[in-house]
């Protein structure tokens, strides 16, 4: 019955604006044009329609203009013109287009349509624009249909879809004509076709438009739900909503009386007082909610104040009545085919999200490798804490930073900046080892304190010199942007980017060390100095360089890190404990420990953010907690050098 | 005869290498022991074992009376029930005087209460005095043991050694960098030592360990080679081909 | 032959009696008007300062560990204390507007009121179940020891357990500070977020007294806080206490197979500090008046380890100087005081510069002079290094240098 009633009213819909073919353009505007002169939203609708619908080709243009202050009336006899400005007013054309020549300004009225008419006359005109000769004024009407779905533009759109010889916009046109389907098609069998029709299909636009289907709203009732409703549960209050919601359901229903808000009872208590007792209780014992309530139920009693539900009252109104989630939609087999798609879809979605939590760990792990390769180097090859890497990080944004004040082209700049970067740190780096960390070497806790030192001495002058806002380092046009799967899953070309760097480091360090003549002697020197030294090795050239090296890879970190995050003079201490915590965690002197701490740490930030998005805050308490738990577990890292060799 | 310590099949491994194979190893509450086998024969891992410094991968070690197994104890505790360890290079607190080494070594409450609440008596203040005496450091109380010289760091170890009065003694080359009559008094002290607790000595020296007059126990690759007097074990064919032959 | 104790320390003799001289002149130029009452409260600060030092130096002089956590510890004693404060303080001027209502007050409603005042500005309008305890004082104060002491003793046991020591246990201390200044920064910590607490210099009750005598008061109470804290541990250094810990700084292996549990003594003086430290916290925040999760940055917890350095580590007067001297300069360079140097082509100007000075010198002193300003006092005393031909005095990372020790 109540889905007869549904159709029936749809079909008179239609019948209104049905096409009205016998009338031109001029002819429905000449019989409105009072209308048309002071169009308002609420008004104009039948005028618009019968234009759209009128058949006269000139329908659209006359529209368009109307649309783009292109409109005129004459004044002398209200008759329409199509206007342009010219050297002696208006240029006038009639509506069908022909030449009708020139009029003063002060005879004609320009057309206004406000804001919210011209929306009104853009959908109408979606009917022509959909079979607009040109390809990209047929994309923006289905754009702008996507973007605001109408049942009006159904009709339009399937009328539009045979003809449309473009395959990609006939794909889109039917998809979109789909969708328009399962939200607006008067016959619900056709709705829920379209909605099974799409299968586990996680589009954005899918899921924008099966959630309205399924939105509800709380009713409140005594006994059963109302006829016709499309109940998705009963709510018990206590257990599915608070009772105070509850009850404040009831009375925006007018089902039961206001409560007695505490401040309101403080008003009737003071308005009610007579020589400081009311309610027959003295205003100093007033200083519980025990006397409060006393003294206002003596007041209703007395008839002084208007009776406010007590507690127990309260109580059995809710036990009286029954709540309800209610889907607006009223037809349940809608809802539940809605339903069932959103299950498949969502079973489909959490594998695309666990992919995208797996790209986003991935990319914060080469983040956290970038900062952490040269304190590898640093402190796992040469035993050396360097505080301070977290600055020469920084100093490699600002170099960055820097070079673009002088190279203008963000392409040039950047492959000019990252071997500047890796010399001006290199060079920071080399500085910093002759000049303290040489004198420190056996005395770790004493090199953590100097450069720590260091590390705060270089951060005021990055404050002194940069300031304290952060700088733009702009990465070039074509990092901008985003490797879009579907809509669920993606990476940003820059994380890409960031990926590939960290990964010519590894094979970069890895050469660095099995192949050449410096990484065999660096491997001499970190097992056994003093017979180095014996074989002509000089350990002094060898810490030197290592350290060196160490810097300058942070400085080359740092400008990839400035590309995505504020370069400011806090950049580079934002990632020393993590870094820190990557080494060890991994395992001290190993790159591939390092690289298995990053992928933990990274992997294990994104996982705690993904249980509580909004906080990244909390993640990183979480996992600075859990690092401390791990330490004790594998006090030596996931890749610990064993027996002998680790100086037990 | 009872045994004090009591070691045996134990086997570890670092990195695949085998330090200790199968070992076995027994000694008596008040016996002398010497321990020879060339480097790397596992001697010092032997020491490191039985005090808890290295767990083996497999095997059993027990001490004492009631047979406490030693594996499960930490090194503070295996310490605490009386094994006592010196090292091959003097190891004494060089910032701290010749009379703090030897009140950290005395045998008194370990735990952090007990020795906040401690105060030297005049027993305690004797008996510092009478162990820095015994070893030739009466006049040297005061001084920080750092300025000591070598030799007299390894007596002042031995000292603090005796200070804990453990029941058995893990020496380790007490003899390296002593003069020849520094080493003859060392012997004799060992000698006395061992009249009343067990000593086991690991050494290189085949002179000191003849001049020490017990029981040999040599090691090869993790493994007892052979045990007896100096005499039977030099004129051990396998000895002779693995350690004496070289030297 | 056995001198009495306070015959073989001379410094804290001295020291002590340095302390009284100063309070009571504090005192003195506070009441003739002579020192400003903001004055008054920086050399109280300045004497927490000097508490934390010197706590500090037990655990990194003494016992050589070098935490970079303690500043975590102090912060917590300003917040413990800190949340009494503002709840009291609150609940008094709750009161009493609800009083000017009309009706006396009920429970709830204050309570209600004390927490749209103190929540207000995180959007928060129910009290935190950790301010539970905030009403009471007492309650509040055991906090303050507590809350440290029980963290302390938890990650200690952890870190020390497994053995994590020298540099990898610093690390993880700065850790600590880390996560606990990011959960601080939340909003729904319960703490106020970056707000913190503030407020804290109005003591409850006693708004009739002026910020003048509170201003001595807790001067006061910094100065008996330092002097029995001092005269404490000096006690705790002086025996054999002070010489096993002093021997696990140097050796620790060693010091384990003299059967003494290593583990359990870093323990205990890890948290011994951590309730010093707190303390000194609880008595710093109220005269700084507002605390706030930027008080754990990473340079706070380089601060306690620079002020031993500087004032010279393993002995307790000079982590006390260290700290004095190190933070009145900074509030002499940092207050605009100081005059600018002008170079012709820029203009040093300190409030800029002085941390730049400030982590030079530290490197400086780390380099050439290990001993910091107590170096000064040996050589006063004629006392010398010993010539080791730099060889340290033990094998561990926290042992103490050549150009540390005393001949």
């Amino acid at each position: 019955m109540r889905r007869l009633i549904a159709c029936l009213l749809a079909a008179v819909a239609l019948c209104n604006i049905a096409p009205a073919n016998a009338e031109t353009a001029a002819e429905i505007l000449a019989a409105n044009g009072p209308l048309v002169e002071k169009a308002s939203r609420q008004t104009i609708a039948p005028v618009i329609d019968a234009l759209a619908n009128s058949g006269d080709p000139a329908a659209a243009a006359v529209l368009e203009a109307w649309a783009n202050k292109g409109l005129g009336v004459r004044k002398a006899d209200g008759v329409f013109f199509l206007i342009s400005p010219s050297p002696d007013g208006y240029a006038l054309q009639d509506l069908t287009g022909a030449d009708a020549g020139t009029a003063a300004k002060s005879d004609i009225t320009e057309l206004k349509p406000n804001a919210g008419v011209r929306g009104m006359i853009a959908t109408a005109l979606v009917q022509f624009t959909l079979s607009d000769p040109d390809p990209a004024k047929r994309r923006a009407a289905l754009d702008s249909i996507g973007q605001d779905p109408k049942f009006e533009a159904l009709a339009p759109l399937r009328a539009s879809i045979d003809t449309e010889d473009d395959p990609g916009l006939r794909a889109q046109k039917i998809r979109l004509e789909r969708l328009l389907t399962l939200r607006f098609d008067p016959d619900s069998m056709a709705r829920v076709a379209a909605i099974y029709g799409f299968g586990a299909d996680i589009g954005l636009d899918l899921r924008g438009a099966l959630n309205p289907i399924l939105a509800t709203k709380v009713i409140a009732a005594a006994g059963d739900a109302p006829e016709g409703a499309n109940v998705a549960r009963e709510l018990i209050p206590g257990r599915d909503l608070t009772d105070a919601a509850a009850y404040d359901l009831l009375v925006t229903a007018g089902l039961a009386p206001a409560r007695l808000t505490l401040g309101a009872q403080r008003e009737a208590l003071l308005a009610n007082m007579v020589n400081g007792v009311v309610g027959g209780v003295a205003l100093a014992d007033l200083d519980t909610q025990v006397a409060r309530d006393r003294a206002y139920t003596a007041l209703e009693v007395a008839g002084a104040v208007p009776v406010a539900a007590t507690d127990d009252e309260a109580a059995a109104a809710l036990a009286a009545h029954s709540f309800y989630d209610v889907y607006v939609e009223p037809d349940p087999a809608v809802t539940d085919a809605a339903k069932a798609e959103l299950k498949i879809i969502s079973r489909k979605l959490a594998a695309m999200q666990a992919a995208d939590l797996g790209l986003d760990a991935l990319s914060l792990a080469s983040i956290y490798f970038l900062a952490a390769i040269g304190l590898a180097i640093t402190f796992g090859v040469m035993g050396v804490i360097n505080m301070a890497h977290g600055e020469f990080i920084t100093m490699g944004a600002y170099t960055g930073y820097v070079v673009q004040l002088f190279i203008p082209n963000y392409t040039a700049s950047i492959i000019v900046a990252l071997p500047l970067a890796f010399a001006v740190t290199f060079l920071a780096g080399v500085a910093l080892e002759r000049l303290v960390i040489r004198h420190l070497y056996k005395r770790p806790l004493e090199t953590l304190l100097a450069t720590f030192g260091i590390s705060i001495a270089l951060q005021q002058i990055f404050k002194n010199v940069f300031g304290t806002q952060a700088r733009p380092l702009t990465s070039p046009a074509w990092l901008d942007g985003a490797l879009s799967f579907n809509d669920v899953v993606s990476i940003s070309y820059i994380r890409i980017a960031i990926f590939v760097l960290a990964l010519l480091f590894l094979g970069f360090f890895l050469w660095l060390m099995k192949r050449t003549r410096l990484g065999l002697e660096v491997r001499a020197v970190t097992q056994n100095p003093n017979m180095a030294a014996s074989m002509g090795i000089n350990p002094d050239r060898i810490n030197m360089l290592t350290f060196g090296i160490g810097s300058g890879i942070a400085g080359i970190a740092g400008v990839a890190i400035g590309l995505f995050a504020k370069v400011t003079s806090e950049l580079g201490s934002d990632y020393i404990v993590q870094s820190f915590m990557t080494v060890v965690v991994g395992g001290v002197g190993n790159i591939w420990g390092t690289l298995a701490g990053a992928t933990m740490i990274g992997g294990l930030q994104k996982v705690i953010e993904w249980f509580n998005p909004s906080n990244t805050l909390a993640a990183q308490t979480y996992m600075i907690l859990f690092i401390i738990l791990f330490i004790q577990f594998r006090p030596r890292g996931i890749i610990a050098l064993r027996g002998r060799a680790a100086g037990d | 005869m009872s045994s004090i310590l009591e070691v045996s099949g134990v086997s570890v491994s670092f990195d695949g290498f085998r330090a200790i194979n199968n070992l076995s190893f027994t000694i008596g509450p008040a016996e002398l022991r010497a321990i020879i086998g060339p480097n790397g024969a596992g001697k010092s891992t032997f020491m490191d074992i039985v005090t808890g410094k290295t767990r083996p991968n497999s095997g059993t070690v027990t001490f004492g009376e009631r047979s406490v197994s030693l594996l499960k104890l930490s090194e503070a505790q295996i310490a605490r029930i009386g094994v006592g360890r010196k090292f091959q290079r003097p190891t004494v607190f060089e910032d701290q005087t010749v009379t703090e080494n030897l009140t950290l070594a005395l045998k008194a409450g370990r735990g952090p209460w007990r020795v906040l609440a401690w105060r030297a008596k005049a027993a305690d203040r004797a008996r510092v005095q009478a162990l820095a005496e015994q070893v030739g450091l009466g006049d040297h109380l005061a001084r920080k043991s750092g300025e000591l010289s070598h030799g007299q760091k390894q007596w002042l170890e031995i000292a603090m050694l005796l200070a804990q009065e453990p029941r058995l003694l893990l020496v380790d080359e007490p003899a390296a960098g002593m003069t020849l009559a520094e080493r003859e008094r060392t012997t004799a002290l060992l000698v006395d030592i061992a009249r009343s607790r067990a000593v086991v000595v690991v050494e290189h020296d085949m002179d000191f360990v003849r001049r020490l007059n017990c029981r040999v126990t040599v090691l090869h690759e993790g493994a007892v080679l052979a045990e007896g007097s100096l005499d039977h074990v030099t004129k051990n064919q396998d000895v002779i081909d693995v350690y004496l032959g070289r030297g | 032959m056995q001198k009495s104790y306070l015959m073989r320390t001379p410094s804290l003799l001295i020291f002590l009696a340095t302390l009284a001289l100063f309070t009571v002149f504090v005192t003195v130029a506070a009441d003739m008007g002579w020192m400003s009452t903001s004055f008054v409260k920086t050399l109280g600060k300045t004497l927490c300062l000097c508490l934390a030092a010197v706590a500090m130096d037990l655990v990194w002089g003494y016992a050589g560990i070098l935490s970079l956590g303690h500043m975590a510890f102090f912060a917590i004693g300003g917040y413990m204390i800190g949340m009494w404060l503002m709840y009291a303080r609150t609940e008094e001027i709750v009161v009493a507007s609800l009083m000017n209502g009309g009706l006396p007050a009920t429970p709830q409603e204050v309570q209600q009121g004390i927490a749209t005042q103190i929540f207000g500005v995180v959007g928060a309008s129910d009290l935190p179940t950790i301010w539970g305890f905030a009403h009471s004082l007492p309650l509040q104060l055991l906090l303050v020891v507590a809350l440290p002491g029980l963290l302390a003793l938890i990650f200690g046991w952890l870190a020390f357990r497994s053995r994590v020591t020298g540099v990898y246990l610093s690390i993880l201390t700065q850790a600590m500070t880390l996560a606990l200044s990011l959960y601080l920064f939340q909003n729904d910590s319960g703490l106020r977020g970056n707000n913190g607490l503030s407020g804290l210099q109005n003591l409850p009750g006693l708004d009739a007294v002026g910020q003048d005598r509170l201003s001595v008061w807790f001067f006061w109470a910094s100065a008996g806080a330092l002097g029995l804290t001092y005269l404490l541990l000096a006690w705790v250094v002086s025996g054999k206490f002070g010489s096993v810990i002093r021997a696990i700084r140097d050796d620790e292996a060693r010091v384990r197979f003299l059967g003494y549990s290593v583990e359990t003594y870093k323990l205990f003086v890890f948290t011994l500090t951590a309730v010093i430290v707190a303390i000194a916290g609880a008595l710093y925040y109220p005269q700084a008046g507002i605390i706030n999760p930027a008080e754990l940055a990473p340079i706070a917890s380089i601060y306690l380890a620079v002020w031993v350095a500087i004032g010279g580590r393993g002995r307790l007067y000079g982590a006390v100087i260290g700290a004095a001297v190190v933070s009145l300069l900074t509030t002499w360079f940092t207050g605009g005081r100081a005059p600018s140097i002008p170079l012709g082509f820029a203009t040093i100007n300190w409030v800029d510069w002085w941390q730049v000075l400030l982590g030079m010198s530290f490197v400086a002193v780390t380099l050439f002079a290990p001993k910091g300003i107590g170096g000064l006092f040996d050589a006063f005393a004629g006392l010398r290094t010993p010539d080791r031909k730099g060889a340290p005095l033990g094998p561990d990372d926290g042992s103490l240098q050549e150009q540390e020790a005393v001949e």
